[in-house]
């Protein structure tokens, strides 16, 4: 940090120093720091609940935590991965690769990426400390269906109003990043020209503000319902419990792509990086990320197909949602043929992306299944679909975290992470993720019904071999988190342009990259 | 040290005593299960030769196409015909999909011609089921043994428990190759009613009526579970469904009314 401070009197800033450094700052890199740290910070508090879940399904009966604890911790477990640590995180990518990818000097609204960020801690401390309330945390699943949701315990308003507040964060989060691409690029740099990163970070901001405020409006109806003798939901005072399910996955199927269109990103720009040949298609990735865009807002009822739709309904959504797979492919063909006749090295970030293709993939062929509506009549809340949505999400989303964090840490730092270190923390976390959640599958098939804390005897052996992987998975994080903090500790070494094959405006800055990133805008031709 | 031996050895003697590795759906006893498990088959093998194909050309590109091997990158990229290609070729494949899933659908969704009517309301954290036509009325609820064994620290080895979270005190009775209609409804939050081998499932939501269709070619005992969370006990509504010919099932109506009656006049 002092290193950092001497830098700042260099430019002849006036700014605190310390905590409230943190607390004050409007630099697109110090606010993306806390937000990847804070997403961090997340994953491990969600995954520690993971790994109570885990223990306690090792074996058939109860053996560590009675059923309705258990089911405060898949609740929170899923809030605080999707809103803690895989949002922020895209969102803590964005603020500092954005304004070096596009030739900016800072964000397009430096005060608002301060508060989109500070509003964080407060919803998490009220979120997590619903948990030591007499009544616990929230136990009807992250999906808060009511009349389950209404039955909930003190923690209930607490719980929607930290929903809240993330959601104000998110949409912030998201007006900025569309003011700042469509505000702040350097001259020359027409849409088609942007990098591929910045292209699904702006499609991602739109959905995120078309999004957000139908959970506010949902979970405000469920705060009605419960607090002020309204019956949106309430089948006894005429209101209608599914009413609530197609509102939320209005909402939530756009959220999913929130999570994975970053990530697609990310993917799409590793891969040609290291196979040292341009993206194959940028013009197709760039429409494909769009029509996935737009068919996420027409598909929702696909989570909900055993509800009891006309059947006009469950035709209509099985044909959307099927129809996903046509773009999402067009991705996957894509990075192939770049990777095609390349000239390929295998570095960490590289083999994280490698491994995201192959596993979201598998995910995506789950999705694939899941679609298909009289087959999804069996697999639907099985754990089928628990592997289904692990696969797209950890070895998908946290994936190209982790690969984007490895690729740009030399830029940030200035910093060379250890090369062989990376590649152990790759391995063991993609043959633990593996192991964790791909007997998931057999389970899910065999008959056992998701968000349950004990089961039949005969699902024991598959979840044996799941628990022992997610244990594995979780310690294998602490790699990464040594790695993270062995690189700080090093002296400055990285060349500006880290990577042979890197490609993008934020090579042409020096290693670490300056505090604010592009005083003249460059030239881009 | 010894504890943790001894845990070792039960787990490894547990593994073969229960080795029940089972990766797939199970077949099913009625028309609709079947179907769905037909059309689960297909949608997979369809995946599977898609991935082969898919992995298999990335797999060759990784292996032959490092620059360890000393490749040089190739400078193509940019190709409408190859991005129209790869855009109609999944297209059609997935009309394939669509075409026998919608068939199977409409058949799963077409209640019409019932014989017999089984309504079945879902309750935190039991069933309760009335045979419309037939009055014939019962709860049904997870099995005692199961209860004592599940609770935290009952110190019951639950692998010697039969049926152990699957058994319920009544079981659902449907004669066999009968069109029997289901509606599914709940009285506080929303169930979800699932007998694999008969049927998939439907949930049961408080002031909505819903409907499924089973004809059971294979008399039986079949078990599942709520599938949809409900609370605290979710995990510990079972269903047992003992599929008898038509001749016993009409016994057991007659035996069960009489029951009835007989409580009535007490």
């Amino acid at each position: 940090m002092s290193t950092n401070i001497d830098h700042l009197k260099e430019e002849h800033h006036h700014q605190p120093s310390g905590l409230m450094r943190w607390i004050t700052t409007t630099n697109h890199k110090d606010i993306g720091s806390l937000y990847l740290w804070f997403s961090l910070l997340m994953f491990f508090i969600g995954g520690f609940m993971a790994l109570i879940i885990r223990a306690e399904l090792f074996q058939p009966g109860l053996q560590f935590v009675i059923p309705g604890f258990f089911n405060q911790m898949t609740t929170m477990h899923a809030l605080i991965m999707i809103f803690g640590a895989l949002m922020p995180a895209f969102v803590g990518l964005a603020n500092w690769q954005l304004p070096m990818m596009i030739g900016a000097p800072d964000m397009a609204l430096p005060r608002l990426n301060n508060w989109s960020f500070w509003i964080l801690p407060f919803a998490f401390t009220m979120l997590l400390s619903t948990l030591f309330f007499q009544s616990g945390g929230p136990a009807a699943g992250w999906t808060l269906y009511p009349p389950l949701s209404l039955q909930g315990g003190n923690s209930m308003p607490f719980v929607i109003f930290s929903l809240h507040l993330l959601g104000a964060s998110s949409i912030l989060g998201a007006i900025n990043v569309i003011a700042t691409i469509l505000n702040m690029r350097a001259p020359g740099m027409t849409l088609m020209k942007m990098p591929i990163f910045v292209w699904t970070w702006l499609i991602t901001a739109f959905l995120l503000i078309a999004s957000m405020p139908v959970l506010a409006g949902a979970i405000t109806m469920l705060l009605t319902d419960r607090f002020y003798g309204t019956s949106f939901f309430t089948a006894a005072g005429g209101g209608d419990p599914v009413l609530f399910q197609h509102i939320f996955w209005f909402f939530g199927h756009p959220e999913v792509y929130i999570l994975i269109l970053p990530a697609f990103g990310i993917v799409s720009t590793i891969i040609p990086a290291f196979a040292r040949k341009k993206l194959f298609g940028y013009d197709s990735m760039v429409y494909a990320t769009a029509s996935i865009a737009l068919l996420s807002f027409i598909v929702w009822a696909h989570h909900m197909f055993t509800v009891g739709m006309p059947l006009a309904g469950e035709i209509f959504f099985m044909f959307t949602t099927m129809l996903i797979a046509v773009p999402t492919g067009v991705k996957v063909f894509n990075w192939v043929a770049t990777m095609w006749k390349g000239s390929m090295t295998f570095e960490t970030p590289m083999l994280f992306s490698l491994a995201f293709i192959i596993l979201f993939t598998i995910g995506g062929f789950s999705g694939l299944m899941l679609a298909i509506t009289p087959a999804d009549f069996q697999y639907h809340d099985t754990y089928f679909v628990v592997a289904h949505f692990h696969y797209v999400l950890v070895p998908g989303a946290v994936f190209a975290v982790i690969a984007a964090v490895y690729y740009w840490l030399p830029k940030w730092t200035g910093k060379m992470y250890n090369e062989t270190l990376g590649k152990v923390h790759f391995w063991m976390t993609t043959v633990f993720v593996n192991i964790t959640f791909f007997p998931m599958h057999f389970v899910g098939l065999a008959g056992m019904p998701r968000r349950i804390p004990d089961y039949a005897v005969q699902f024991t052996d598959f979840n044996m071999i799941a628990s022992v992987g997610a244990f594995g998975f979780g310690l294998s994080q602490l790699l990464f988190v040594y790695i993270l903090l062995s690189t700080l500790k090093q002296p400055v070494t990285a060349a500006d342009k880290s990577w042979e094959g890197a490609e993008g405006l934020e090579w042409t800055l020096p290693s670490p990259a300056p505090y604010h990133s592009f005083d003249t805008p460059p030239k881009v031709d | 040290m010894k504890s943790i031996s001894i845990f070792l050895i039960s787990i490894l003697a547990s593994l073969n005593a229960i080795a029940d590795w089972e990766v797939n759906m199970p077949r099913g006893v009625t028309p609709t299960a079947n179907a769905a498990y037909d059309l689960h088959m297909l949608i997979f093998y369809i995946t599977v030769v898609i991935g082969i194909v898919v992995f298999g050309v990335m797999f060759y590109s990784i292996f032959h196409h490092r620059k360890s091997k000393g490749a040089k990158p190739a400078s193509f990229h940019e190709s409408t015909t190859v991005e129209i290609i790869w855009t109609v070729i999944p297209f059609v494949i997935l009309i394939g999909m669509a075409i026998p899933a919608t068939k199977t659908l409409i058949m799963m969704e077409d209640t019409r011609n019932s014989e017999i009517t089984l309504k079945v309301t879902g309750y935190q954290w039991m069933w309760k089921y009335d045979y419309v036509e037939d009055n014939v009325s019962f709860f049904s609820k997870l099995d005692n043994k199961s209860n004592e064994a599940r609770q935290l620290g009952s110190e019951i080895d639950v692998k010697k428990v039969d049926n152990y979270l699957l058994d319920v005190d009544n079981q659902v009775v449907l004669p066999t190759d009968t069109k029997v209609r289901i509606l599914l409804t709940a009285s506080d939050v929303i169930h979800a009613w699932w007998v694999p081998e008969i049927t998939g499932k439907k949930d049961a939501i408080p002031g909505y009526i819903n409907e499924l269709w089973v004809d059971i070619k294979e008399p039986g005992v079949y078990r599942g579970q709520c599938t949809e969370l409900c609370g605290k006990d979710h995990g510990f509504m079972p269903i047992v469904v003992r599929a008898v010919p038509k001749q016993e099932y009409t016994k057991w109506v007659s035996l069960n009314q009489k029951n009835r009656v007989a409580e009535k006049s007490e």
